[in-house]
This record gives C-alpha cells, structure tokens and sequence, in this order.
C-alpha cells in the first residue's frame, strides 16, 4: 500500500499556522470579553487540533474507513459531552 | 457426544503446543494460540483470587453482627473481590482466552492482524495485573471498585494509587485486543468468508471490541484524572477545590455500563455457537443476530446515568436515561427469544456446553429482567444500593457472562487441548454450578427487595436466615468452580482423543486437527458454506434435517 508523502512545505506551514494560533489564544486571553474567552479559546483549540490530526496524522490523505473510524471517535465523544451536559444543563429546572 | 461415523483420528504429532519448549518460547511467543492459554492461566489466577475474597464476604455475612473481620477489613474485602473479578477476569476472560484462541480460526486466518501487539496486551495486562497485586498487599483497597470521589481521591487511607494506575495500564491491553480484533476480522478472513457467513461468536466480539476502543479510553482518563487529584490536588472531582463528584460518576460509567457489555456480549456468541451446534440447526434470524449485538454495542453507551438516578443528578435526565434504557432490552429480548427459536424442531443434545447455554438463557433472562426494574426510576428509588442490585448484575456477570465462558470452555477444550473431559463429571458439575450460583445470589433479590442495604458488614437479625442460604449456596458455587480445573487438567493426559470435529460443528475452527499446528490451516481455507449450514455439509457425517424428520 503506497503511503502519501507530504511536503515539507505543508508541515512548515501548518506548524507555523499552529504557532500563530498560539499566539492568538494567549493575547484573547489577555482581553476581558466575559463568557466569549472561553468561546474563543475552545475554538481556536478545536481548529489547531483539527489541523494536527489532518496533516500530521494524515487523516486528510487516509482511506475512507480510517477517517469513518476518526469520525466515530469524535461522535462518541459528542455523546458523552452531550449526554453529561443534558444532567448539567436540566438541573434547574427541578423546582418546576 | 454424538461422534461422527469416521474412525477415530490420531492425536496430532506436531501442534501449536509442542511447536517450542521452554519458558522463553512461552514468553516471547507471538501465536495467538498460546498467548490465549497466558491469558487462560493469568485470569484463571485472578479468578481465584477474587473468589477468595467473595468466599470470606459470604464467611462473614453468615452471622447478623459479622464476627470474621472488622468492618474496614469488609469494606476491603467487596472492593477487592470487584476490582479483582471486574477489570482482570470478567472483562478479558472471553475475549482474551476464546477469541484470542479462536477468532482467527474461526474466519481462517493464519494468526491476528498484530501479533506482537497480541503478546503486547499480554504484559500490560501482567503489569497492571502485577500493581493491582501491589495494592492488595499493602494495605488493600476501600472504595468499592467503582473508585467513587472523593473517597478514592481525598479520604481512604488504602493504596488507591498503585491500583488506579494498574487498572489505567490494564486498560491498555483491553484497548490493543479489540483493536487488534477488529483489524483482524476486516482484513484477513479467508477466500468465500463473506460479512454473513461469519460465526456470531466473531460478530459479537466485533461489537465488543468497538466498545473496547471507544469505552475504555475515557475510564482510564477518569481514574488518572482521580488519581491526579488524589497525588497532586488538582480539582477535578473534589468540591473543596472546585471540582464535581457527579462529574466523576458520569465519566466513570460512560465506560463501565458498556463494560457490562464487553463482558456479555461475547458470552452471546459463545451461546450463539453452542445452540447451533447441539440443536443441529442454522441460527435462527442470523442478519437481525448480528444487528442486535451492533445494537447492544451501540445502545448500550447511552444508559450509564441509570446508575446515577440518587446521585444528585437532574430528574429530567434521569427521566430520558430510563426511557433510553428500556430500548437496551430489545436487542437482547432478540436474542433470547431467537436462540429459543433455534432450538425449536431440532435435535437438541443435553452435552455440557448445551447444560451452561441453558444456564445462561435462564439467569440471564432472569438478570435482564431485573434490570428493568432498576432502570425504571420509581422502583430504582426504593431498591438502589440494596442487594438487590448485587443480586441482579452477579445474575447478568455469573449468571451470563462465567456460564457463557464456561460453556465456551468446555465446548472448545477438545479443540484446546486435542482431548475430550470426562462428560459425566462435567454435566454433574455444570448443574452443580447452576444449582450453587442460584441458591447463593437469589435470596439476595428478597433480602434486597425487602430492605438489606450492600456493603454493609452487619445486618438486622431478620435477615440471617436468606444470608445463611446465600453463604450455603456459595459453598456448593464454589464446588461448581474447583472441579472443572480438576478434570480438564486430567484430560490433558488421559482424557480421548478429540478429533478435528468431535461434535460435529459448521466452524472453519473445526477443519483443522486439534489441538491445531501453528499456522492454524496448512492450506488456506476456502468457504463455500453459509453460516451453520447443517444440511449441505457431508463432511460432518450428519443426516439432513428433513431425514431427521425436522422440517
């Protein structure tokens, strides 16, 4: 099974994306913007992870049953967060 | 038995068994074959000891006061028995040994995907094995198995360290086994060995292991994340430093509900596999066998808060995780009613493997039953954290998943060990069993039912009579366990020659000699056959079902 090569170039890039992004994180934690810091951290977070695991793990140039199976990995995490945050999110309402 | 009309075989003269010699070839190997018998050995010996354990809880609940320990030693004693059974035998026990063993026979394959990674698992299972050990030798373990915080992170006193970190390495090796499974059954099954023409006993272990890899991630994050916070004080669980111990809950049984199914579900095969070939017939509603036990795999991941119903948590969560976990009982209720179906009209013989897949429809019918009534929220209240609870999962853990692995054992120990056991002995032993595990665990529901609590060392005087009939009954269990080990163990030596196929049955494992060589076939297999396709197999030497007089 040949293995996709990926260039030099790409890895350089995208480890420079991800030091940019760094950057970033630490000056929008700097800035007082109430609830949003949080928001914006886990997105910037969840941007650079997705660029690690779609250039350096490869997931991008991988066959379609290794990306099903990154996929179920997040889904199933999606599950747990979810189905935790439906106790989390409910719990005020019990005086109703 | 009902042997087939060809001559006896002979014992093979060369085989995976004799293959090498020494200690060294058994540590070093990579035959999925003989790293299933370390595994036989390795949890054989966590049996055991977790036996010990659940012997001298019995031994103390004899008497209302509880004269044998203190209570500090009991509270030892029903955490150690169930992190000794749950993590190291019940949950490796099928998949590590039977499919291990039987997996790449079964679809023809030459050995797993991975076999390095095979005898990889092996060690990590040792070495977490090897902490848990460490733990119970100094100073035992007190928090229950489920480790709940912040007892296990702030306030016991017992070696909760060593012990979070062997089960968060075990897990690990539960990791590279279902990895190295699903691989496996992906990539190397062999010419004709289409999806639906696999034995469910290789379905079933196809859904575990998605649990496996899925599951057991995020139950070793949440004890190293509990350890940290016991090490380190970092807050995660502890409300004194900003942490949630619902949170713990939550994480802990995403995985250890499931885990109830990578302990069942491959107890399912084995009973698929022991029906079909002592009823002589074709499972009953193969495709909707194999979409149940998907179903269970997948279903089964969204039930865990049911655990949870008094802890604190929203009552409207609680409310859609009891609906969620009535869906579980529908797969399963598949299941038993098409293993009954199964046997419907066919030439049904009472062999051991056949007395413990008896076993197992009744107690776990018995145990899935009673599920239902802790998933149901009211009836939950009365009876959560009663022993009526340890009574219901003992009925799905012993009930179904150590007959299912018992039954698997003697149904495959020809193929094992190339030699029959003595099948008198085993069918008294097997009803034996059945008889003890009933009279041990069923007072259990009334006591429960009626108000005893679990975990508790002493109770009131009204309930001595029930815990006398649960320790008797744990006496006779306990015969039930010792002597199998005894008459497989003589077998080895004196017991006949199996044979290829000794009773006869429709699996590719059954084509080769018993015990088999090293490379499993020495010409790659070719399957031509559907699944358990009884009537057009001559080679098995079997009347056709309609010459039977079955239609």
């Amino acid at each position: 099974m040949s293995e996709h090569i990926v260039s030099r170039g790409i890895y350089a890039g995208i480890g420079a994306t991800l030091l940019i992004f760094t950057g970033i994180t630490y000056y929008a934690a700097t800035v007082d913007l109430g609830p949003l810091n949080v928001v914006i951290a886990l997105t910037i977070a969840t941007f650079k992870a997705s660029l690690v695991v779609l250039y350096f793990m490869h997931a991008r140039y991988s066959p379609r049953r290794t990306q099903l199976v990154i996929v179920a990995g997040f889904f199933w995490l999606a599950l747990l967060l979810g189905m935790t945050l439906s106790d989390y999110l409910t719990r005020a309402w019990q005086s109703i | 038995m009902n042997a087939t009309a060809t001559k006896p075989e002979a014992f093979p003269e060369k085989h995976y068994v004799n293959a090498e010699y020494g200690i060294r070839s058994w540590l070093l190997t990579t035959d999925h074959k003989r790293i299933a018998l370390l595994y036989l050995v390795s949890v054989t010996g966590f049996f055991f000891i977790g036996g010990i354990f659940a012997a001298l809880i019995r031994i103390h609940l004899l008497t209302p006061a509880g004269y044998l320990v203190t209570p500090e030693t009991y509270n030892k004693l029903f955490t150690m028995h169930g992190v000794a059974m749950i993590f190291f035998f019940l949950i490796p026990a099928i998949p590590a040994v039977l499919g291990n063993f039987l997996i790449p026979l079964m679809i023809g394959a030459k050995d797993l995907a991975f076999p390095r990674i095979n005898l990889l698992s092996w060690y990590l299972y040792m070495i977490g094995g090897g902490l848990v050990l460490f733990s119970f030798l100094s100073g035992g373990l007190d928090t229950g198995w489920t480790f709940y915080t912040p007892l296990s992170s702030v306030y016991s006193n017992s070696a909760v360290a060593p012990a979070v970190l062997g089960i968060f390495i075990n897990g690990f090796s539960s990791i590279l086994t279902g990895l190295n499974f699903l691989v496996t059954i992906h990539t190397m099954r062999a010419p004709g060995m289409t999806w639906f023409r696999m034995p469910m006993f290789v379905w079933t272990h196809y859904a575990t292991s998605i649990i496996m890899i899925l599951g057991t991630p995020v139950v070793a994050t949440t004890l190293a994340l509990a350890g940290m916070e016991r090490l380190f004080h970092l807050g995660f669980f502890n409300p004194a430093l900003g942490g949630d111990p619902v949170l713990f809950q939550h994480l802990f049984w995403f995985y250890s509900h499931p885990a109830v199914y990578i302990m069942i579900l491959p107890a399912m095969g084995v009973i698929s596999e022991i029906i079909t070939t002592f009823a002589r017939k074709p499972l009953f509603g193969y495709k909707v066998m194999t979409a149940a036990s998907l179903a269970i795999a997948v279903v089964g991941f969204l039930v865990w808060t049911h655990h949870m119903f008094v802890a604190g948590q929203s009552t409207y969560a609680a409310l859609a995780f009891s609906l969620l976990t009535m869906l579980v009982a529908v797969p399963s209720a598949v299941k038993t009613f098409n293993w009954t179906a199964t046997m419907y009209k066919g030439s049904v013989s009472y062999d051991t493997p056949m007395l413990y897949a008896f076993g197992f429809i009744g107690l776990f019918l018995i145990g899935g039953l009673t599920g239902l009534f802790l998933g149901t929220l009211g009836t939950d209240i009365h009876i959560h954290d009663t022993m009526f609870v340890v009574a219901h999962f003992h009925y799905i853990m012993v009930g179904g998943a150590v007959f299912g692995y018992m039954g698997g054992l003697h149904l495959w120990w020809p193929k094992i060990s190339g030699r029959m056991y003595p099948e008198f002995v085993a069918r008294i032993s097997a009803i034996v069993l059945f008889v003890g595990f009933n009279m041990t665990f069923f007072p259990q529901f009334v006591m429960g039912y009626i108000g005893m609590p679990r975990r508790y060392h002493t109770y009131p005087p009204e309930f001595q009579v029930l815990n006398v009939l649960s320790t008797a009954g744990a006496s006779i269990l306990a015969i039930g366990y010792i002597v199998p080990i005894f008459y497989l163990l003589w077998s080895i030596r004196h017991g006949a020659i199996a044979g290829r196929n000794p009773w006869p049955s429709t699996g590719l494992e059954w084509q080769t000699a018993s015990p088999p060589p090293t490379e499993n076939f020495a010409v790659t297999p070719e399957v031509t056959w559907e699944a358990y396709d009884f009537d057009n197999r001559p080679d098995l030497g079997l009347a056709r079902a309609a010459d039977r007089g079955h239609k």
